[in-house]
C-alpha cells in the first residue's frame, strides 16, 4: 500500500459515445472512494469520443483491482470503455 | 506537463485495438549451486526455487498488469543449461527424462507457462554428459508439457560441430514421431550464436555469464507498427523508418518502465528488454502484414527482403534509443505457423522454404516454426539446419531452426497445432537431390575469418 499522504495519480481513459452523465457518474464513484480528481479532458478524435481523466488514487480507501472492477460495471452500464492506468507509463512511452 | 488526452488515447487505442502486449516475462534462475551426485537432491533444490520463484513472478506480474493496464501475457522460467546441471550424473537418458519431467511438474505447481533451458551448449563438441541431454531429448520432450529445449550447434567464433548437427537430424525426427502432429518439435530450437538472455522460448536458457536471478522481459507490438505503417501509405522509404521507430521506441519504453519495476518488486536483477517484434495467430498482429502494408504485394515475393531489412533496422534503431538494456534477440520473428500473414503467403505459393531462408539472412531469428512432411530423411533436416546456421555464423548473427516434421503430412495440408502456436501448411522439400554425402561427412565446419571482409 502507499505511504500515507503520498499521492499517486493515474489516468482514467474513457472511450465510446458521448452522452450525459458520465462525468457524474465517474466523480461520485471516485468520491466514494476517497479518489481526488486532479484534471478532465476531453476531445473528438478519429470518431471516437475520449475523456481522460487524472486521478489521485494515493489516499484511496480501496486498492486498484477493486477500483478497475467498479468502473468495468459502469462501462457496461453505460456502453463505454473506461480503463484505468498510473501516469508513469505515459510519461515514459510519451516523454524523452 | 501533463499528458495530453491524445497522447493518452494513443497509448490506450495500441492495447484495445493493435495487441499491444508484454509478450513474456521471463526469470533466469541460476542452478548451478544446485549440482550433486544424487540425481534427488537436484531435483529438490531445484523444484523449491522454481516453484516459489515461479509464483512470486506470477503474482508481482498480476500486480503491474493492474497498474499499467497493459497484459503480461506469457510468465516464464528459464534455466542454466541442463546439461551442466546434469555432468556429476550417470551417463543414462533415463537420469535427463527424469530431470525434465521434475522440471515440467514443478513449473506447473508454479502455474507458469514455460520453462526453458533443458539444453546444452556444444558449438565445438559435446562432452559426455551433453550427449547423453541430446540423446534423451526426444523422451523428455514428448513426455514433459511445458519444458523447452535448446542446443547451440554452431558460432562465428567455433564454425558449425557437424556432428552435432547429423545427431539432431536424427533427434528432431525421433521426438516428431514421438509426439501427436509432431508437436514436440515447437519445444526444440537449435542455434548459431544463441544469446544467453533471451525471454523468448523456445531457446531461452539462463546463460553462465548471467548473475543469480535475472528478470528479461519481451515486448511486442506488430499490430501497432502495422497501424502506424498503414496511416503513412504515401511517404517514402526514409520517413517510413521514421515513423517505424518513434513507435517502437514508445513500446519499448512500456516494457523498459514494467520490467524494472517488475525487477524491484521481486528484488531480482533487470537483465534486458528484447524488443523482437512477435507475432500472433490474431488478425493484425502479423510481421508479414507490416511487410505487405509497406507495398510488398505478399510476403515473399521480390521485395520483401528488403522491406524486412528496413523494418528490423528501424526497430532496433528505435529500440536501443529507448533501453540501455536492449538484449536478447531483439529482431523480427517471422514464425510461420504464429502468424496469420506468414501462413497465408505459404498457402498462397508467394513464401517458399527457399526464400524463407533468404527472408532469415536479414532478421532473427532463423527459420521459425515451419512443418514439413513427416517422411522427411533426417540427413535431409540436418542440411535444411546446417544451411541455416551457416548463415547465422557467416553474418555473425543469431539463427535459429526450429522444425516440425509432421508424420503423415503431404505438402500444401494444412497442420493445426492450436493455442500460440497456431497452424502450419506443410511445405515443400527437395528431395530429388540429396547431401546426405556432404552431412555425413561430419567434423567441424571451420569458423569464418572476421578480417578480409567484403
Amino acid at each position: 500500500m502507499p505511504e500515507q499522504n503520498a499521492s499517486q495519480i493515474c489516468i482514467v481513459t474513457v472511450t465510446g459515445k458521448d452522452r450525459v452523465g458520465i462525468i457524474a457518474r465517474l466523480a461520485n464513484a471516485m468520491a466514494k472512494a476517497n479518489i481526488n480528481i486532479v484534471d478532465v479532458n476531453q476531445k473528438i478524435m478519429e470518431d471516437y469520443f475520449v475523456m481522460t481523466m487524472a486521478a489521485d488514487v494515493g489516499q484511496a480507501t480501496i486498492d486498484m483491482g477493486q477500483i478497475k472492477k467498479q468502473l468495468d460495471r459502469i462501462g457496461r452500464q453505460m456502453a463505454l470503455k473506461i480503463s484505468i492506468q498510473d501516469e508513469s507509463i505515459f510519461k515514459a512511452m510519451h516523454r524523452v | 506537463m501533463r499528458i495530453s488526452v491524445e497522447e493518452v488515447f494513443e497509448t490506450v487505442r495500441m492495447t484495445l485495438d493493435h495487441h499491444f502486449d508484454i509478450r513474456t516475462v521471463t526469470l533466469g534462475i541460476n542452478l548451478k549451486d544446485c549440482v550433486d551426485r544424487d540425481l534427488n537432491w537436484l531435483i529438490r533444490q531445484a523444484q523449491a526455487r522454481i516453484v516459489e520463484k515461479g509464483q512470486l513472478l506470477n503474482h508481482c506480474a498480476d500486480a503491474l498488469e493492474q497498474k499499467y493496464g497493459i497484459p503480461i501475457t506469457n510468465r516464464r522460467i528459464s534455466i542454466t543449461p541442463a546439461s551442466l546441471l546434469l555432468e556429476p550424473l550417470p551417463r543414462k537418458t533415463i537420469t535427463a527424462v527424469k530431470f525434465a519431467k521434475a522440471l515440467d511438474a514443478a513449473v506447473k505447481k508454479a502455474d507458469i507457462d514455460f520453462l526453458g533451458g533443458f539444453g546444452a551448449m556444444v558449438q565445438k563438441g559435446a562432452t559426455s554428459a551433453e550427449e547423453n541431454l541430446i540423446d534423451a531429448i526426444p523422451e523428455a520432450l514428448s513426455e514433459s508439457d511445458r519444458v523447452c529445449g535448446f542446443l547451440n550447434l554452431a558460432s562465428t567464433l567455433a564454425g558449425i560441430n557437424m556432428n552435432a548437427v547429423v545427431k539432431v537430424g536424427h533427434v528432431i525426427s525421433d521426438l516428431a514421431h514421438r509426439s501427436e502432429k509432431g508437436i514436440g518439435c515447437a519445444k526444440l530450437a537449435v542455434f548459431a550464436n544463441v544469446p544467453e538472455d533471451s525471454p523468448f522460448m523456445a531457446g531461452a536458457h539462463h546463460g553462465i555469464g548471467e548473475p543469480d536471478y535475472s528478470l528479461n522481459i519481451g515486448i511486442s507490438g506488430p499490430g501497432v507498427v502495422r497501424n502506424v505503417v498503414v496511416q503513412n501509405p504515401d511517404c517514402d522509404l526514409t520517413q517510413l523508418s521514421e515513423v517505424i521507430k518513434r513507435t517502437v521506441f514508445k513500446i519499448t519504453r512500456a516494457g523498459e518502465l514494467i520490467g524494472r519495476e517488475l525487477a524491484g518488486l521481486m528484488k531480482v536483477d533487470f537483465g534486458i528488454v528484447d524488443i523482437s517484434l512477435a507475432p500472433t495467430t490474431v488478425t493484425g498482429d502479423s510481421v508479414a502484414e507490416i511487410i505487405e502494408a509497406m507495398g510488398v504485394g505478399r510476403m515473399g515475393c521480390p521485395g520483401s527482403t528488403a522491406a524486412l531489412a528496413l523494418l528490423i533496422d528501424a526497430v532496433k534503431k528505435g529500440g536501443a534509443m529507448a533501453s540501455g538494456n536492449v538484449g536478447g534477440l531483439s529482431g523480427t520473428f517471422i514464425p510461420v505457423s504464429e502468424d496469420a500473414g506468414m501462413i497465408r503467403a505459404v498457402r498462397s505459393g508467394a513464401l517458399s522454404l527457399d526464400k524463407l531462408e533468404a527472408l532469415t539472412s536479414v532478421c532473427s531469428v532463423g527459420l521459425d516454426m515451419f512443418a514439413v512432411p513427416g517422411d522427411t530423411a533426417p540427413e535431409i533436416i540436418s542440411s535444411i539446419i546446417a544451411d541455416e546456421l551457416s548463415i547465422g555464423v557467416a553474418n555473425n548473427k543469431t539463427t535459429s531452426v526450429r522444425i516440425v516434421p509432421v508424420p503423415g503430412a503431404k505438402p500444401g495440408s494444412i497442420v493445426h497445432f492450436g493455442g500460440l502456436l497456431g497452424s502450419a501448411p506443410v511445405m515443400k522439400v527437395t528431395t530429388k537431390h540429396s547431401s546426405a554425402k556432404f552431412i555425413q561427412r561430419r567434423g567441424r565446419l571451420p569458423a569464418p575469418l572476421r578480417a578480409l571482409r567484403n
